[in-house]
C-alpha cells in the first residue's frame, strides 16, 4: 500500500518537473517563468487544484512514442483569486516547446467546458510553439476544438490570454477571440506567420519584436490591450484585473469595501475646461478623481489614445469607463477610437457592467484616409454598441458634445439612462463658426456680418441648455459634485431591467 | 485708517496683505491680468479690477493702468508688494501726485537705496559697515600691495571692466597680491581693453543675513532682527529662518543698530530690509537696502509677532510706531521654505501648468504671533505652528508669465532643531501633483548635516549639490520604517481585495503575515502581527518596529507612528506595492509574499535605454521645425530642432559630436516630456 502511495508521489514529482531542470534553467535564462510559478504567481496561495497531471499524447510517428512526458505540455486545473473561482491554463515551454497535440488541447478543452457549466473566468497562460506537427491534422483538430470553446463561452464567462512566450500561426486565434490579451514586454510576441515567412513570401525584412511584439500590438494593430514589464508584474495586473470582473453572464460585477465617499467634493473640477475652447485638457484627471480611490484600470491604453476605455469602481461597484480624450486629436472619433470603444461598450454589456460616458467630441474625424477605410461602418460599431447595450448608463458631457457624435456618445437618443452635462457643454450640431458659414452662406465676404452671426450661434447653441429644455439632458450639474451626482445615478439604477426584442442575434457591422 | 487699500501686486503676496487689510477692517481692491482671471488674490478681494494681458509689463507693472484702477476703485492708498512697481521711485510720485498714499517708504530713500554706489557711500557716511576696498585708480603693483595690505588679506583684485569672474584673482598674501595685480591688468586689458583694477576685501565663508527695520514718519524706528537667508541657488533665496544660528548679540545689536542709522540717514519710513555679508569671524559688510517687503518677512513675524504689513499700512496713515526696540525680543525659531515649480531633478527647470492636487499641511497657530493676536486666519493652535503663504488652489494654474512660486511654507518652534523638524513633516505633508515641483530638494537640505548643524555659506548649494539634484537616499534607520510601514500597509490592502463579493464560501484567501519587502535595492524579510492599534513587524534579525496607523487603502498621505517617530508617507499605487515620498526621497517599495519574491527574483532586471545617443524632448510641446536630417553629422551645441512650449520656442542643440541615425518626430508632432526626437550613431 505504502509502495502505491510513493509510486503516486514520484509520478507526481516527475510531472511537477515538466521537461526537467536543464529546460525549466533555460526558461528562467530567457526571463520566464515556468508554467506552474506563472499559475503560483496568478492564483492565491494554495489554491491550485490540477486536473490531468497524467495526461500523455498518443502519438506514435516520427519516434514520439519514445517521449511521454506527463501532462503533455500544459498545467491545467482551477484556483481563486481573491477568494473567487477561476479556472487556469498554462502551457509548459519546457516541454516539447509547449506544443500543442490532440491531448494537450483536450485538457484545455476540459477546464473550459467546467468554467462554462460552473460560471467562472478562464485564464490562458500561453508560451507555445505551436502545432505539434508530429500529429498533423490531429493537432489541429484540437485548436479547433478549443477555438468553438473559446466562441461559445464568449459573453457567458470572461476569457482571459496572457502571451508569455511565443504565440504564432492558427494559435493565435484562441487568444484573438477571449476578451482581453495582455503580453509581457520583450519575451513574447504573436503573429500568424513568423518573420521567415515573411521574408520569404514579400521580402519583407522584420523582427519577430517588429512584427509581433508587446509594443507592436499595444501600439499598432491593437491585439493586446496591454503589455506589462515581466511575468511577475503581468500576473499581478491580471489578478487586478479579475477583481474588477464579474464571474460570469448571470452574476453582477463584485463589489468590494471602499474607503472613499462618494460624495466626495472636487472643487477643482470647475477649472478643469479651459477658458479658450480650443485648449485641451487631460480627461484622465476627471477620471481619476470620480472614481473610488484615484483607481483606474486602463484597457488599450497605448492606441487609438483620443478615446479612453476601462475600469474603475464608484462605491465599491465596477464601472467602465469609456471617455473622450481632448489631450489626443481633439477628441475626434475615428476609425480606430470607434472600434476600441465598440469592443469595450459590448464587453461591458456581456457581463452586466454598468457604463459611465464622458463626452467632450468635436465630431467624426474628416478625410479620404479615414473615409476610404471605412470610417462610416467602424464608426457605426459604436453607434450600435451603445445602441443595442442595456446596462445602466450614465453620461457626462464635459464641453463640446457636436453633431453625429453627440449621438453616439450614449446619447439620451440611445436610450443613455441619466445624461448629465456640465455647463461648459455646448450640445449642438457644429461648432459656431462652422454652422454660420452654411447658415449665413451669403454672408461670407463679410467677415464683420459673420462674427455676428457666430456670436448669435454661440449664445443660443453653445450651451448645455437647449439640449436641456427638450429632456435630451436631464440635469445640468456643477463639476464639483460629479462623483456625487454619478454614484447616485448609478446606485438608481441598480434594479434596471431592458429586455430587447427575440433575436438570434444582432448584425452589427462588423 | 484707510478704508480702501489697493495691493498693486498678485499671488501670495497680494493674499498676504488682504488678509492683514481685512482683520484691520479695510476694504480691499485686487488687479489682475487675462492670466488672472481666476487667480487666488481676486476671490479673496472684495474688489477685482481687470488691467491688462498677462505679461507683467503690459499690466502689473505699467503705472498709469494701476493708477487707472486706483482711481477706479477710489483707493486711498496702495500695498505695492515685493517685485513689480515696489521700488519704482516713478509709481511713489505718481501716487504722490495723486494724493493717494503709498504703503512703502518715501520716494527719496527708494531713489537712494536704488543705486547700488549712492547707497554705499550713503551707508558709509552713515557709519555702516561695507566692504574695505580702494575704488580709485591703482598705479603699480607695488601701490596694489600696499593697498591690499590695509584693508587686510584674503583681498579680491578686480577688473573695473569685468564680469564672469574674467580678471579676479584672489590674493592671500603680498606676493599673491604682486602676481594677481599684474595677471589681472593683463588679463583686463586683453579681454575688456581696459585694465583699470580695484581692490577689496574679499569675504571668505560668506552668509547672507538681512536686519528687518520698521520707522515712522514721525522719525522712530527699531529694527527686528535678523533672518539668514544663505541657503541660495544662483542668487535666487531658497531656505529662510530667523534667527540665524550664527550670530551673537553683539554682532545683532551693531548690525541693528548700524541698520537703523542707515534707515534714519535716508528718512525712511516704513518696513525695510539692509542685507549684509558676514564672513566666518562674524564681520559683517553691507551689501544694499531693501526698501520693501521682503519675500521671506514671515519668518521675522513668526519670532517677534509683528505683523508687518500691519505696521507698513499704519504707518503709511501717518500713525506713530507703537513698538519700543526693548519690546523686541526674539521668541523660538522660525524657517520658511520657499516652494518653486521647478523641476529639482531637471536642473531646477520651471514647471508650469494645472495644480491637479494642490493640499497644503493644515496651518496651526503657535508662538509669539498667537501670543501677540497678529495671527490671521482660523488655524488650530499648537506646540509648533505651520504657516502657509500661498497664492495658488487646487484646480488653479501656475502660469509661464509669472515667478513660479507655488507657497511659502513657514513652520515655527521654540527652538531651531523643533522648527526643523516641525517643517520635515510639513514638507512630507504637502501634497502638490501635476508639475514638477522642489519640494524633494528642499526637504533633502532640511535633512543635510550641514544645514541641521546651522554651518552655512551662501556656496551651500553649489558645494553640496554640484551636479544638480538627483534625489536622495533614506537613512537605514528611515528606511526600516518605511519598509516596516509598507509592509503593515500592504497587509490592509490586501486583506480588504479578498472582502471583494463573489468568494467561493469557506475557500476564502488568507492573507499571510510573512512578507519580503525591498526598496532602496535592499530586501527587509519581515513577519507582521497585527493588532487593532496598528502592526508589530519583526525583522529577519529579531528587532521589530511598532507601526501605528490608521491608514486605509485610497489614502494618499500616510500618517505614521513607527516606534515614536512621526512619519508622514505621500503613498502611490505601482503594480505589487507603493510609490513613497518622504525625506526628499522618492522610491518604489515592493511588497510580495516569500514566494512572489522568490520569482521576482528571476527577472531579469530592465536597465532603462541608454538616452545618452538620443534627443529627448525636455518638455511637452510641439515640434516646430528639424534642422537636420538623417546621416547628418552634427557639431557640439548645433541646434537641432524648435520645439514650441507654452508659446516658447527652445531649440534643442547637440550636446555632443554626432551622426544622426534616426529621426523620430517631424514639425506638427506634439511631444510629451522623454518622448525621443532623434538618436544618434
Amino acid at each position: 500500500m505504502k509502495d502505491i502511495l510513493t509510486e503516486l508521489e514520484n509520478r507526481r514529482e516527475t510531472a511537477r518537473l515538466g521537461g526537467g531542470q536543464k529546460r525549466i534553467d533555460a526558461q528562467h535564462g530567457r526571463g520566464k517563468l515556468t508554467a506552474r510559478e506563472r499559475i503560483d504567481l496568478l492564483l492565491d496561495e494554495d489554491s491550485f487544484e490540477e486536473f490531468d497531471m497524467f495526461v500523455t499524447h498518443r502519438c506514435t510517428d516520427f519516434g514520439m512514442e519514445k517521449q511521454k512526458p506527463a501532462g503533455d505540455g500544459v498545467v491545467t486545473g482551477w484556483g481563486t483569486i481573491n477568494g473567487r473561482q477561476v479556472y487556469v491554463f498554462s502551457q509548459d515551454f519546457t516541454v516539447l516547446g509547449g506544443s500543442v497535440s490532440a491531448t494537450h488541447a483536450m485538457k484545455i478543452c476540459k477546464i473550459m467546458d467546467m468554467a462554462m457549466q460552473n460560471g467562472a473566468p478562464v485564464i490562458g497562460i500561453n508560451d507555445s510553439g505551436g502545432a505539434r506537427i508530429q500529429e498533423g491534422v490531429d493537432s489541429l483538430a484540437g485548436y479547433g476544438e478549443v477555438f468553438q470553446r473559446n466562441i461559445e463561452a464568449s459573453g457567458v464567462v470572461p476569457q482571459i490570454s496572457v502571451i508569455m512566450g511565443p504565440c504564432a500561426g492558427g494559435a493565435v486565434y484562441s487568444p484573438a477571440m477571449t476578451d482581453f490579451i495582455f503580453m509581457v514586454k520583450d519575451s513574447s510576441y504573436m503573429f500568424v506567420t513568423g518573420p521567415d515567412v515573411v521574408k520569404t513570401v514579400t521580402n519583407e525584412v522584420v523582427t519577430a519584436e517588429e512584427l509581433g511584439g508587446a509594443s507592436t500590438h499595444t501600439r499598432k494593430s491593437s491585439v493586446a490591450d496591454a503589455a506589462f514589464e515581466n511575468d511577475v508584474e503581468a500576473l499581478a495586473e491580471v489578478r487586478r484585473l479579475v477583481d474588477f470582473l464579474p464571474l460570469n453572464n448571470q452574476s453582477k460585477p463584485p463589489v468590494r469595501p471602499f474607503f472613499d465617499d462618494p460624495a466626495r467634493i472636487e472643487a477643482s473640477l470647475d477649472t478643469l475646461i479651459p477658458e479658450n475652447p480650443n485648449q485641451p485638457y487631460d480627461m484622465k484627471e476627471l477620471i481619476l478623481k470620480l472614481a473610488d480611490e484615484a483607481d483606474f484600470y486602463e484597457i488599450q491604453e497605448e492606441f487609438a489614445k483620443n478615446i479612453i476605455t476601462g475600469f474603475i469602481r464608484l462605491e465599491g461597484q465596477t464601472v467602465g469607463v469609456v471617455a473622450n480624450q481632448p489631450m489626443v486629436l481633439a477628441g475626434v472619433l475615428d476609425i480606430d477610437s470607434a472600434r476600441k470603444a465598440a469592443r469595450f461598450v459590448r464587453f461591458c454589456d456581456c457581463f452586466e457592467i454598468p457604463l459611465l460616458t464622458l463626452v467632450d467630441v468635436p465630431g467624426f474625424l474628416p478625410g479620404t484616409t479615414q473615409e476610404y477605410n471605412g470610417v462610416i461602418k467602424h464608426g457605426a460599431k459604436l453607434l450600435f454598441a451603445y445602441g443595442e447595450a442595456t446596462v445602466p448608463k450614465v453620461t457626462v458631457i464635459t464641453r463640446k458634445a457636436y453633431g453625429g457624435a453627440y449621438v453616439v456618445m450614449s446619447s439620451k437618443h440611445l436610450r443613455g439612462d441619466i445624461n448629465y452635462a456640465w455647463p461648459t457643454s455646448e450640445v449642438a450640431v457644429m461648432g459656431a463658426k462652422g454652422a454660420t458659414e452654411i447658415i449665413h452662406r451669403a454672408d461670407l465676404g463679410d467677415p464683420e456680418k459673420i462674427a455676428a452671426h457666430a456670436a448669435e450661434y454661440e449664445a443660443r447653441f453653445a450651451n448645455p441648455f437647449v439640449a436641456a429644455e427638450r429632456g435630451f439632458i436631464d440635469e445640468v450639474i456643477q463639476p464639483r459634485s460629479t462623483r456625487k451626482r454619478v454614484a447616485r445615478a448609478f446606485a438608481s439604477l441598480r434594479g434596471k431591467k431592458k429586455p430587447m426584442p427575440w433575436k438570434k442575434h444582432d448584425n452589427i457591422p462588423l | 485708517m484707510f478704508k480702501k487699500i489697493l495691493i498693486a501686486n498678485r499671488g501670495e503676496i497680494a493674499c498676504r496683505v488682504i488678509k492683514t487689510a481685512r482683520k484691520m477692517g479695510i476694504q480691499t481692491v485686487a488687479i489682475y491680468s487675462d492670466a488672472d482671471k481666476q487667480a487666488l488674490h481676486v476671490q479673496m478681494a472684495d474688489e477685482a479690477i481687470h488691467i491688462g494681458p498677462p505679461p507683467a509689463n503690459q499690466s502689473y507693472i505699467v503705472i498709469d493702468k494701476v493708477m487707472d484702477a486706483i482711481k477706479q476703485s477710489g483707493a486711498e492708498a496702495v500695498h505695492p508688494g515685493y517685485g513689480f512697481l515696489s521700488e519704482n521711485a516713478k509709481f511713489a510720485e505718481a501716487l504722490d501726485a495723486a494724493g493717494v498714499a503709498f504703503i512703502g517708504p518715501p520716494k527719496g530713500a527708494i531713489e537712494s537705496m536704488g543705486d547700488k554706489i549712492t547707497s554705499k557711500k550713503i551707508a558709509q557716511q552713515a557709519g555702516v559697515s561695507t566692504v574695505p576696498g580702494y575704488m580709485g585708480l591703482i598705479e603699480d603693483a607695488d601701490e596694489a600691495v600696499k593697498i591690499s595690505h590695509e584693508i587686510g588679506y584674503p583681498v579680491m583684485i578686480k577688473a573695473s571692466a569685468g564680469g564672469g569672474g574674467k580678471g579676479m584673482r584672489i590674493a592671500w598674501n603680498d606676493e599673491e597680491a604682486r602676481e594677481g595685480f599684474q595677471s589681472s591688468k593683463n588679463e583686463a586689458a586683453n579681454s575688456f581693453g581696459d585694465d583699470r583694477i580695484f581692490i577689496e576685501k574679499f569675504v571668505t565663508q560668506p552668509r547672507h543675513i538681512e536686519i528687518q527695520v520698521l520707522c515712522d514718519k514721525h522719525g522712530n524706528g527699531v529694527y527686528l532682527h535678523e533672518r539668514e537667508c544663505s541657503i541660495q541657488r544662483r542668487n535666487q533665496k531658497v531656505v529662510e529662518e530667523a534667527p540665524s544660528p550664527f550670530l551673537d548679540e553683539a554682532t545683532r545689536k551693531a548690525m541693528g543698530e548700524q541698520s537703523l542709522a542707515l534707515a534714519h540717514a535716508v528718512g525712511y519710513a516704513s518696513a525695510g530690509t539692509v542685507e549684509f555679508i558676514v564672513d566666518g569671524d562674524k564681520n559683517f559688510y553691507f551689501l544694499e537696502m531693501n526698501t520693501r517687503l521682503q519675500v521671506e518677512h514671515p519668518v521675522t513675524e513668526l519670532i517677534t509677532g509683528v505683523d508687518l504689513v500691519e505696521q507698513m499700512i499704519r504707518v503709511a496713515a501717518g500713525e506713530k510706531l507703537s513698538i519700543q526696540q526693548s519690546d523686541l525680543k526674539i521668541n523660538g525659531w522660525a524657517i520658511e521654505n520657499r516652494l518653486y515649480a521647478e523641476d529639482p531633478y531637471r536642473n531646477f527647470l520651471p514647471s508650469i501648468g494645472r495644480l491637479t492636487r494642490y493640499r497644503p499641511p493644515m496651518e496651526v497657530a503657535s508662538g509669539p504671533m498667537l501670543e501677540a493676536g497678529t495671527w490671521h486666519g482660523d488655524a488650530p493652535t499648537g506646540e509648533t505652528g505651520v504657516r502657509n503663504d500661498t497664492g495658488v488652489y487646487e484646480g488653479g494654474e501656475i502660469s509661464m508669465y509669472y515667478d513660479p512660486m507655488i507657497a511659502k511654507l513657514c513652520t515655527w518652534g521654540p527652538d531651531r532643531g523643533t522648527a526643523i523638524e516641525a517643517m520635515r513633516v510639513a514638507l512630507d505633508s504637502f501634497e502638490v501633483e501635476g508639475i514638477g515641483h522642489n519640494l524633494p530638494f528642499v526637504a533633502a537640505v532640511m535633512d543635510h548635516p550641514k544645514f541641521v548643524s546651522g554651518d552655512m555659506t551662501t556656496a551651500f548649494i553649489a558645494e553640496e549639490y554640484p551636479d544638480g539634484f538627483e534625489g536622495v537616499s533614506l537613512s537605514d534607520d528611515d528606511l526600516r520604517r518605511v519598509a516596516a510601514s509598507c509592509a503593515a500597509m500592504h497587509r490592509v490592502a490586501e486583506i480588504r481585495r479578498t472582502r471583494v463579493s463573489g468568494r467561493m464560501d469557506n475557500h476564502e484567501r488568507k492573507v499571510g503575515s510573512d512578507w519580503v519587502v525591498t526598496a532602496q535595492g535592499q530586501r527587509f524579510d519581515v513577519t507582521i502581527a497585527a493588532d487593532h492599534d496598528g502592526s508589530t513587524v519583526t525583522f529577519a534579525d529579531g528587532t521589530k518596529v511598532r507601526v501605528d496607523s490608521t491608514w486605509v487603502p485610497g489614502q494618499t498621505l500616510a500618517h505614521i507612528n513607527a516606534d515614536g517617530t512621526n512619519l508622514v508617507l505621500k503613498v502611490g499605487k505601482i503594480s505589487g506595492g507603493f510609490r513613497i515620498r518622504t525625506r526628499g526621497a522618492d522610491l518604489k517599495v515592493h511588497v510580495r509574499t516569500p514566494r512572489q519574491a522568490e520569482l521576482a527574483e528571476k527577472m531579469p532586471e530592465k536597465l532603462p535605454p541608454d538616452t545618452s545617443k538620443m534627443l529627448l524632448c525636455p518638455m511637452p510641446g510641439l515640434i516646430v521645425k528639424v534642422d537636420v536630417e538623417v546621416g547628418d553629422e552634427v557639431q557640439e551645441g548645433q541646434a537641432l530642432c524648435t520645439v514650441e512650449a507654452m508659446k516658447m520656442e527652445n531649440i534643442l542643440r547637440a550636446e555632443r559630436k554626432g551622426i544622426v541615425s534616426k529621426i523620430n518626430a517631424g514639425a506638427g508632432d506634439s511631444l510629451a516630456v522623454d518622448d525621443v526626437i532623434m538618436e544618434f550613431e
